[in-house]
């Protein structure tokens, strides 16, 4: 039963309650697991049922289905077969299910699979071998097999992990810290949450091969206060690590000493810029700063800093046990491995997917998404987030992966991918984005913090009627300062949405401004 | 740090001064929040968080406990305090009501949602009834995108959200509030 907090959104308690008095009234001889997110959060609550290794995946199943469901499956006596519609998958690989055939899981295969509050469902799942081989290794090798494995930051930026990792471990400093970046704060976004929720342990085993790599005492994990149960799935993993000896003083007894400490975020989208988010650790306004020096120089309280997000952790497991080339080969010539994007808004099957680098947008979304919703027309696909951009139907071909999607003017970013359809305007998208960064936008740097408000001001007046011939020199002039002149990344990329909605439908705009008119029937104050 | 101390009667001087009852000694439960951290600057985020735990918002008062027993100026306090969305000076009313403005949940309809809970409750974003039952608030997701629109009511989420859906669910929540008292 996957009880993650999309599943308890779907309610998937009442479901997991109904289930449990079930049982007991049928008599059954079964236990019940709460595990994490399947990833098909469109048929949550989602109720796997597994006899001698044969299993049947259903959903939605509501409280009111549990007994037939149960009778049905277990063919009790009078009851008939649970309907076909029920039933995504009848294999143990799901792959009967479209959704799941395309996708490719490396950080999310435990996800929705095991109990993420035990650390013997990890362990039988093949889980810390990957440590015990790390850790007979000596250090240079583990960096060594990471650059080899082409895997590079999933925070978004897709700078190479091993290379990170190396500078870091050459620096002179004795003392270095690690940091797992969990501050995940783009709206439509939650991979990293999936992975802590239903997989806990395989976050952790990635700091501790990295602790090793490069020699760190300390690890902290940042979280957002806003995923309560992703923080309480973490401090119990942590707990359960230092008492079997992955965690504290001579782990395992290879001599390295590294512990982690959970952090909570206090509700700050700036704090997922690296320099911010040490700030906020050490106690202070999230604000960032100049870079260079980098955080692998000169990091928390000064001392070199190694900083990932839990993607990037989380992919470091597979990479020793199933080698480097099996990781690269997943991906481009440029980018190894699979990255997980949450898929959400008008696509017919939402979710959590994880894809192999280099397969196109149109795949994704067609392909795993199932298309738009009640046969509507695709509209834009937007990547990455407020820093990402809005993509039209002409890029539908663009393969997921760093620089092919940095061409068009998105990013990457950290995975959030909605789809939009015609009902959506695309001047109040970039509007709605403007909106979050300019309230997210910490003040520190002039461009950032007035840009920011100037454009929203702009965009406003757009959405309303009011908008001038000019506005759109105007928007672009002050997008290119805000962009060039920010000093973190927050600012640097808060123009993207603007940019691109206006490259690619500048249509739209232009109906607002000539005609005073919202050709998709959104803005409320031009109907 | 035998220079910090001067600096630090001045400006408990200045605190006794406006008035503040800093003279009687903090709560004991604030006392026991505060123990592991004194002396230290480095984890005021994480004091903080205790200290709306203990009472939901950070009342002035205990921020400037706060300052005084950490040895932290009140000012570094405040300049945190506010810089971060999570924390609150006034308290929250019973039940928090948060509407999720994230990407998903804004094309789905958030906005409508917000609007009507405004309409119904009779208060703006970021405010509480005046019978402290509800407190309104937005957020910027919380993970739930693919059951997008949703509402959390004391942090559980209520998915597919509609603007009838949102208006039955304050009234469910209010009846089912004055039945309990």
């Amino acid at each position: 039963m996957g009880t993650s907090t999309c599943g308890l959104a779907a309610g998937s308690e009442e479901t997991l309650r109904a289930l449990q008095a079930e049982v007991s009234a049928l008599g059954l001889q079964a236990d019940l697991k709460r595990t994490g997110c399947l990833g098909a959060c469109h048929r949550e609550p989602l109720v796997e049922i597994s006899v001698d290794g044969t299993s049947v995946l259903y959903g939605p199943v509501g409280p009111a289905q549990t007994r037939e469901l149960l009778a049905g499956h277990f063919a009790l006596p009078g009851a008939p077969q649970p309907p076909q519609e029920w039933v995504l998958s009848r294999s143990a690989d799901r792959r009967d299910y479209p959704f799941f055939a395309p996708q490719v899981k490396v950080t999310t295969v435990n996800c929705g699979v095991i109990d993420p509050l035990s650390l013997e469902d990890y362990l039988d799942s093949g889980g810390y071998a990957a440590l015990r081989r790390a850790l007979a290794m000596p250090p240079e090798a583990v960096i060594a097999a990471v650059q080899r494995s082409r895997l590079r930051g999933r925070g978004g930026a897709g700078y190479p992990t091993g290379m990170k990792w190396e500078i870091c471990r050459n620096q002179p400093d004795p003392l270095k810290y690690l940091i797992c970046n969990a501050d995940e704060g783009d709206p439509g976004a939650f991979m990293d949450r999936t992975v802590i929720e239903g997989d806990p342990h395989r976050v952790l085993e990635g700091m501790i091969i990295a602790a090793w790599a490069i020699g760190a005492r300390w690890g902290y994990v940042y979280v957002r206060a806003e995923y309560p149960l992703a923080v309480k799935h973490l401090e119990a993993a942590i707990s359960q690590a230092r008492e079997a000896g992955y965690l504290g003083s001579n782990i395992l007894g290879s001599g390295l000493d590294f512990d982690i400490i959970v952090k909570e975020g206090a509700g700050a989208f700036v704090c997922g810029e690296e320099t911010a988010l040490m700030h906020s650790i050490e106690g202070r306004r999230g604000t960032p700063r100049m870079r260079p020096p980098y955080p692998a120089e000169s990091g928390l309280w000064g001392h070199p800093t190694n900083i990932n997000n839990v993607e990037t952790y989380a992919s470091v497991p597979a990479i020793l046990t199933r080698g480097p080339e099996w990781f690269a080969d997943l991906g481009t010539a440029s980018s190894g491995g699979t990255k997980t994007f949450a898929l959400t808004g008008a696509v017919r099957l939402t979710g959590l997917v994880e894809v192999p680098i280099g397969m196109s947008l149109r795949e994704v979304i067609f392909g795993i998404g199932g298309g738009i919703r009640e046969n509507r027309a695709f509209k834009a696909v937007q990547i990455g987030g407020p820093s990402g951009g809005c993509l039209p139907a002409t890029l539908l071909d663009t393969p997921v992966d760093y620089e092919p999607l940095r061409a068009t003017g998105a990013i990457m970013g950290s995975g959030g991918m909605v789809v939009v359809d015609d009902s959506t305007c695309m001047v109040d998208l970039a509007r709605y984005f403007l909106s979050f960064t300019q309230s997210e936008s910490c003040g520190k740097c002039v461009p950032c913090r007035i840009g920011t408000r100037k454009m929203l001001g702009i965009l406003t007046r757009l959405a309303r009627g009011e908008g001038h011939p000019d506005d759109l020199n105007r928007l672009e002039r002050i997008a290119e300062i805000v962009r060039t002149a920010s000093l973190c990344g927050l600012g640097t990329t808060a123009p993207n949405p603007v940019l691109t909605t206006l490259k690619y439908f500048r249509d739209e705009y232009m109906a607002h401004i000539h005609e005073r008119r919202c050709p998709a029937g959104a803005c409320a104050e031009l109907r | 740090m035998a220079q910090a101390s001067p600096l630090r009667q001045v400006r408990l001087r200045r605190v006794a001064y406006s008035g503040d009852p800093l003279a009687e000694p903090p709560p004991p439960d604030l006392l026991v929040a505060l123990e592991p951290f004194r002396g230290r600057d480095d984890a005021l985020v994480t004091v903080l968080q205790r200290i709306q735990g203990l009472y939901g918002y950070l009342p002035n008062r205990s921020v400037r406990y706060a300052a005084r027993e950490l040895g932290v100026p009140l000012a570094r306090i405040f300049g945190v305090a506010t810089f971060y969305n999570q924390f609150r000076f006034t308290p929250p009313g019973k039940i928090r009501l948060q509407v999720c403005c994230g990407t998903a949940c804004h094309v789905r309809g958030a906005p409508a949602i917000l609007q009507r809970l405004k309409e119904t409750l009779g208060i703006a974003a970021d405010q509480t009834t005046p019978d402290g039952l509800f407190t309104l608030q937005t957020v910027f997701c919380v993970g739930g995108c693919s059951l997008a629109p949703v509402v959390l009511s004391n942090g559980e989420a209520h998915g597919r959200m509609t603007p009838a859906g949102a208006e039955w669910l304050v009234r469910d929540l209010r009846a089912r509030e004055e039945g309990r008292s």
